[in-house]
Parts: C-alpha cells; structure tokens; sequence
C-alpha cells in the first residue's frame, strides 16, 4: 500500500505493509539509523521520533498511523536552533558516553523544551525517565538539558 | 593547563547527532541473514535434528562444517563454538540457520525442531556443588579453586578466639544491558576473513576463532565499530558470534550478520556470577577482629571461560579496604547448567566487596558499637599487607576521602537522627579496585605495545588495540598524547582499532587501560616529542609495556604484590523507605574516588554517575531468577534498570594521589566506581528497616518480606 507522510519536513511517499514498523521504515527504507533500536518494545526509548510532535517509540508504532502526519528523527531536528542547543549542551556537558541511547535522549530533551523552555530539574527527569541510558546514571543528561534551556534566550 | 580540566569528548557530536555508525546501521552488500539455534534445555543430549526442507541458499551451520578445532579459546578453550552431541545450558549453541531473505529465514528457523534426551540440571551453587543429577565436569563440578593464608594460622587463631561470628551472605545474577545488543558481521576482503564487531577487545576475537578455521590469529582481522556499551559484557562475549559467523561465512563464502534481539540477548549471553561468600570471624573479648577466614563461591555455570581469574580477583578483594591480623580465604568456582558467567565491570571484586561491607556492619551490630567507628580501625594503610602477603605501596588516602564523604552528606548528624527501623537510613561503604592485571600478569601475558605515528607533514596518529565503548578513552587517550606534544588533541588520530593496522596493546578491561596503555602513550610521545624538536617529521615511535622492578608476584601460588596501585572509593547513600509499600526512594548519594590524578575530571565524573548507579540497580531492582535453566526476566520491562527518577544528583570528589606509573599520576576507575554502592544502599536499607539483609537484590517485595519477617520470597 502506498503511505505518504512528511518525513523531517519533506513530503515522502512509500509502498509498504502499513503494518510495517515505523523504525523499520526509518532506517531501512530512508537510511535514517540515527534511530536507534535499544528493546523492540516500547521500553527504551532509543527508537525515539516526534509524530506530529508528540514522543513516541517508533518500534511500537505501525506505519500506518503515520498517514498525513508528520514524523521528526534525529536527522530532522539536529541542525534546528533548539536541536543544535541542545546536541552542543550535551558535547559539552559529559552527557554521551556510548551514545546509543543518546539520540533518544536528544529527541525526548526537545520534546520537552518545545513545550516548556525552563524546565525543573524534576520536570527534566521525569521527561526523559522513558529512555533507558546505562552508561551515564543520567545526572550529566540531566545536567546538559537545563544547560540548553538556561542557552535559550 | 591541567590534564584534568575537561574538554568536549571527541566522540560526542557525532553520537548526539545520530551520525555515528554501529554495527547494525551499516549494509554489507549480499549479506546473509542468520540465526542462532541453541539448546532449550538445560542439560541433556540431542537426539536428532529435523529440518523443514531447506530452500536453496538456505543452510544450518552446525560443527560438523568446522574444519578445524570446536573451541573458542577465551583464557581456557572449554566453550565450544557449537555444541556436538551433549548440551550444558539454556543457550548453547547448536547452529546458525543462514540465508538471504531475513522473514523467510525467521519462519523456517521457527520449524527446527531439536529433539533432546534431558537429564537432571543442577542451576544453583548449592546445586552444583552437590553434584545434583551428577557431576558433569571434574567428578565434583569444581571448576577451579585457590587458597590464600596471611598472616597467623586461622586454625590457631580460632582456638584461642573469645567469640567466633559466621555470616553467610549471597548476591544474584546480573545482566549487563548495554543499550547496544549483541552484533557481529563476518566477510571476507581480499580473500582474508574481516569480522566486525561491537566489542571490547578486537585482538580476543581472532585469538578465539582462529583456531575452528586452523588459521593463525594473523590470517584474520577484526574491526571494531563504534560499540554501544560493554561493562565486560562484550570482553569475550563477541567470540560467541564470531566463532559461527566466521564458520558460516567459510562456508557460503558469503558475508553474515547476526544482530541479537534484547529478549535474546537477555536471555543468552554472559552475565555477572552468582556469589556466596561466608564468614567466620575471630573476635577477642573486647570485639576486636583477631582473624577473618572466607569460602567465596561463584556459580561459573557450565564452562570456565575466563572465571578462574574472575574468582581469583573476588578472592584477593575479600578483605575489602581492611587489614586484620590473620586472613585466610578458600575460592571455589562451581559448574552448573547455567548460561556461562564472564566479565562485568569489577571482574569478581564487587561480590566480594558487598560481602565484607555488610559483613563489618554485622558484627558492628552485634558488638553494638558504631559502624564506622569499628571500621575505620581496621582501614589498610600504606606498607600493610594485602591477602596475598604482599604490600599496599601508595598512600591510603580513605581517611581523607571519608571527611569529605561526611561532610557533604552530613552522615553523622542523619545516622544518629534516623533511628534505626524509622523508615530512614544512611549507609556508608569503603571500597577499591586493584588496577590492571593482577601481579606480573602485564609483563608475563600481555606484554602491550603501542604505536605513535608522526605522518610526515601531517598529524600525530595513536595506533593500539583499546576500545572505545562509552568510557571516554577517545578521549583521554588523545589528551595524554597531545598535553606531552602540545598539540590541541583534537587533531590527534585515533581510529576503532582494526587489528590490520595496530598492535596489540591488550584488552580494554580491568582497568588497565589508561593506566598503562595510557602510559605506553605517554612515553611514546615524550620520545616523539624530543625527535620532533630535533626536527625529524615521517617516524614511529614503539614501546612496550615492562613491569617495575621490586614487587614480585608468583602466580603459581598468588603471593606477593597483587597490584601496583588501587583505585578507592567512599560511598555514602541516603533512602527513606514507604512503610506501606515498602518502595525505597534514595534520596541522595555522596561519593569521593582516589583515582590518582584524574585525566579529565568530566569524563570521571560520568564514570561515577555509571558506576555508582548501575551498582544500586544490581543491589536493588535487578532481579534475575534462573529457573529450570531459564533466565525469567529477559526483556526490559520484568528485568528493572535504574531510570533517570530512581536516583538524584549525586555529589562527586576525588582526592588527588598521584600513581608513579600512570600517565600524568593516572589510575584506572572505570570498574572502581560500581564496586560500593551496592553495599551503601543495602546499610542504609537495613538501618531503615532494622533488619540484617544479606542477600542481594533487594527489590521492594524483598523490602516488604523483610519487613514482616517472612522467608517466602527472598
Ligand atoms: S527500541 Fe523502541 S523503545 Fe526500545
Ligand atoms: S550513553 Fe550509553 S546508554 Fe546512554
């Protein structure tokens, strides 16, 4: 079945299962592997993308519900003003260590700072408390998101 | 400038912009699909395999198609790559189903049907050690064992004791979950056989395989892409997936990939021993400690693989930070029919380690006196000696560490304001990490070398065998270099090592990594240093690791100086716990490190924020059952990770003490930092409860049972 949504602001076009997973899609029919597959079950958060702005997991999201939406990667918000605020914080806060989960983190960081540029250090943690991070113990994730929002004018 | 000072990691940008490649993100042109068929039972023998019929291109790589020897050759060759008519665990594997088409291959791999002849498993330690269904290894399912005696024969220690306190304490299996699952790639280039790999130690993988192909490690080459977390999980490990994917490849002469699932993954890879550590401990009349002798028990599971020295490292930890006047302890590695145990950052350290803590805090309880109080009389100072006879040879600085620890998290007010059973408590570990290979093993087995390249009228290029695999050494690693040179490090090169190109420095494990490769680099660049002043440009400079003379070790018997130099730590953690539900809420954790001279104070800092908590998460939610042979939890919502709400800002210090042999007074302190916390919680936990835990994890129903003084669950 042939599926139109916007993909990072550009009109696409698939024929595809609408059953298809959305990551699938993303990473394998567009090249976009800045998403990253951390669980395959909605409990990781490193397949995080913004659906018409809103987080989701996109290895529990069928393609289907893309039709006529709009779909937000890491490719897509990277090189925006709160994207680039954000990725600089996190280079310059000791925030990635392996980086798997990290693109997730990014995505979940703008999500939050779209909504409500100053956040609470509570407000930061329970926003990214759906994505998993081994590495880091999140306090310097933490740490880098107020870092961006105090560096959003 | 400091070579502490923090500067923007080099990997970072990259990886924050999703442009940074991992294993599966890559396409190899004409690459086979596979996966791996393993046994589904825990002990028993294959009867017969039946197939559906298989399409052309489609193949299941057992034994039978390895030429050479089935073995993966980790430190002992016991693992093999497939199983041959006997199976020991849940996940043995038995086969690699290849082919083209990934949901073709996924439905006729569901049609195998393995038929077995099961016999009786024995999963737990005490299963194993009693031989249940049969000994299957050795005639008493001993893998390995050691002694160690410092000090006053125990024997005559005891019988002059006033009063003699046992204690057993146990901790449970831990999964590593790297964010990154497991995944490897074998092709051939060129007519040689490249494997590709998220993994630790490049050099390990061509060792292990080589032989199944009765190719020398040189015939192989391994390329490590970028690695999405490790903690020991992917040290020998990869060898699993190598070693069939490299038979598979010889024998489609096609390029194959295997990607593990999280639920595979989970439930089949290696994971952090089992421990059963019991005491019994020599007291005077006054409650002094006159002699502590130990049985270490870890569950090693159906081969040894690298647990011997796993066991070896938690045997020379069990007297913690602590000297007493006689040591004695027996290390007993076990077989049983569970997926093999292997490394997990502090390598057998921080069973041992959350043994003694908790240990200490018991008999302080029993004596009534104070638990820091009674500690810090027994703290191991400078000249002392270690369980293995030999000496502590750098300042202790705990004391120091532990009036910072104090002071900032005002431990002696809450201890004393927190009433013991209240629902609050605050606990205290000390804790150390012995740096790099045990004794002479540097010298006599590693033997690491490393490259500095000046490309003429070019840049500086490191070339060694580390990893990066979140840790930061990138990083830290070109900063050494570049502070010696003064040149900005970032136009340092230093590529994923591919093993083609760069010598073999040794694995990036135990620590070792800044503190000696580190330093390899750091007199490399000060030899290159000198030459390029002279002006000479298009050189190489080599050197290779030698140990110091004066501090022997005897390997054979595991006398003298185990380490060179420790990291050590002081951990400080606060929880108040729901007295209804019995959910612990941590409400602040205060840490101080010595961990030498700190080579980037930003990268160390994250290395404790990791450490410490993935410690809590093993002393607290992480609960993983083995029953029947089966893993229970295997995918991220049963089996429980700490998230970003479970602990707070944590405070973070070090004391400065510089190491003679380290780069800029560099030690190691990657695997240091989980090696406290766990017994930190647990204190504070205890003292919140006033209950004695001496077992581990203890997720919140384990809270509860404690609290209403049932068994059921524990
Ligand atoms: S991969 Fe989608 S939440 Fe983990
Ligand atoms: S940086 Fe490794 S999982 Fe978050």
């Amino acid at each position: 079945m042939k599926i139109d949504f916007n993909l990072n602001g550009v009109q696409v076009s698939v024929d595809k299962d609408p059953l298809s997973r959305l990551i699938d899609v993303l990473r394998e029919d567009f090249g976009l592997t800045g998403t990253k597959e951390g669980c395959s079950e909605g409990e990781c958060g490193a397949c995080s993308v913004l659906l018409d702005g809103k987080l989701v997991t996109s290895c529990l999201v069928p393609l289907g519900s893309a039709i006529g939406s709009r779909v937000d990667t890491i490719e897509g918000i990277r090189d925006t003003k709160l994207g680039s605020i954000i990725i600089e914080s996190f280079a310059n806060g000791g925030a990635v260590q392996c980086g798997f989960c990290i693109p997730g983190m990014v995505i979940s960081a703008y999500c939050l700072l779209s909504s409500n540029p100053h956040p609470t250090e509570d407000e930061v943690r329970l926003a990214i408390s759906g994505n998993l991070c081994r590495c880091t113990g999140y306090d310097l994730i933490v740490s880098s998101i107020l870092d961006a929002s105090r560096r959003l004018a | 400038m400091d070579i502490k000072d923090p500067i923007k990691r080099m990997d970072a940008l990259a990886k924050a912009r999703g442009e940074t490649k991992y294993l599966s993100d890559y396409r190899f042109e004409g690459a086979l699909y596979s996966r791996m068929l393993r046994s589904s039972i825990p002990r028993g023998r294959i009867v017969d395999i039946k197939l559906p019929a298989l399409p052309e291109g489609y193949r299941l790589i057992t034994y039978k198609d390895i030429p050479g020897k089935n073995a993966l050759q980790m430190i002992t060759a016991d693992w093999p790559c497939f199983a041959e008519t006997d199976v020991k665990f849940v996940g043995e594997t038995i086969g690699l189903l290849v082919g083209p088409d990934r949901e073709l291959l996924q439905k006729l791999f569901d049609q195998i049907e393995v038929e077995y002849e099961a016999q009786e498993p024995a999963i737990t330690i005490a299963e194993g050690l009693a031989c249940k269904g049969g000994a299957f290894l050795n005639g008493n399912n001993v893998h390995c064992s050691l002694s160690l005696q410092k000090g006053e024969d125990i024997e005559a220690v005891f019988s002059r004791a006033y009063r003699i306190v046992e204690q057993e304490i146990t901790t449970g299996f831990q999964e590593h979950v790297y964010l990154e699952t497991n995944a490897a790639v074998c092709t051939k280039e060129d007519g040689r056989f490249v494997i590709y790999a998220s993994a630790q130690c490049p050099f390990y993988i061509r060792k292990s395989v080589c032989g199944l192909l009765g190719l020398k490690p040189d015939d192989i080459i391994v390329r490590q892409t970028a690695t999405g977390g490790a903690f020991g999980g992917k040290e020998h490990f990869p060898d699993v997936l190598c070693g069939p994917l490299l038979v598979a490849c010889y024998v489609t002469g096609k390029p194959v990939r295997l990607v593990f699932g999280r639920e595979e993954d989970i439930a089949n890879s290696v994971k952090r021993h089992p421990s059963r550590v019991r005491f019994k401990t020599a007291l005077d009349k006054d409650g002094n400690i006159l002699g502590m002798d130990s049985e270490v028990v870890y569950n090693v599971g159906a081969y040894l693989a690298s647990s011997f020295v796993v066991l070896q490292r938690g045997c020379f930890h069990v007297t913690g930070c602590y000297s007493f006047p006689s040591e004695r302890t027996k290390g007993i590695g076990v077989a049983t029919n569970t997926y093999p145990s292997c490394a997990f950052r502090g390598f057998g350290a921080p069973q041992t380690l959350f043994a003694i803590e908790t240990h200490m805090n018991y008999l302080a309880s029993l004596l009534g006196k104070d638990p820091l109080e009674f500690k810090r009389r027994y703290l191991i100072k400078k000249g002392e000696l270690t369980i293995t006879s030999g000496p502590i040879i750098e300042d202790v600085k705990l004391v120091q560490m532990l009036e910072q620890v104090l002071k900032a998290s005002g431990y002696a007010e809450k201890s004393k304001a927190y009433a013991i059973g209240s629902g609050k408590g605050i606990g205290l570990a000390f804790y150390n990490h012995g740096g790099a290979f045990t004794g002479n093993g540097e010298s006599a087995i590693i033997k690491a070398h490393v490259k500095l390249v000046k490309h003429l009228g070019g840049p500086v290029e490191i070339l060694c065998g580390q990893t990066e695999m979140g840790q930061g050494f990138q990083t830290a690693l070109r900063k050494i270099a570049a502070q010696v040179l003064e040149i900005p490090p970032e136009t340092v090169i230093y590529d994923n090592p591919d093993t083609s190109r760069v010598p073999d420095s040794g694995p990036t494990a135990a620590s070792r990594s800044t503190m000696v490769v580190g330093n390899l680099v750091y007199k490399a660049a000060l030899d290159m240093k000198r030459r390029i002043d002279a002006g000479e440009d298009g050189f190489e400079v080599e050197t290779v690791y030698e140990h110091p003379e004066g501090y022997p070790w005897d390997q054979s018997t595991f006398q003298g100086v185990a380490y060179l130099g420790y990291g050590w730590g002081v951990c400080a953690v606060e929880v108040e716990i729901d007295k209804r539900t019995a959910e612990p809420v941590v409400k602040g954790i205060w840490t101080s490190h010595d961990v030498g001279h700190p080579i980037d104070e930003l990268i160390c800092h994250g290395q404790v924020n990791g450490g410490v908590v993935q410690g809590i998460g093993w002393a607290s939610t992480e609960l993983l059952q083995n029953i029947g042979g089966h893993f229970k939890q295997t995918s991220l919502s049963d089996y429980i990770i700490p998230t970003s709400m479970d602990t707070p800002t944590m405070s973070v210090e070090y004391v400065d003490n510089p190491y003679p042999w380290g780069p800029f007074g560099a030690k190691g302190m990657g695997e240091l930092t989980f090696n406290g916390s766990a017994a930190a919680y647990v204190d504070a936990v205890s003292r919140a409860i006033g209950k004695t835990i001496n077992a581990i994890p203890i997720p919140s129903e384990v809270i509860m049972d404690y609290m209403l003084d049932k068994e059921a669950s524990r």
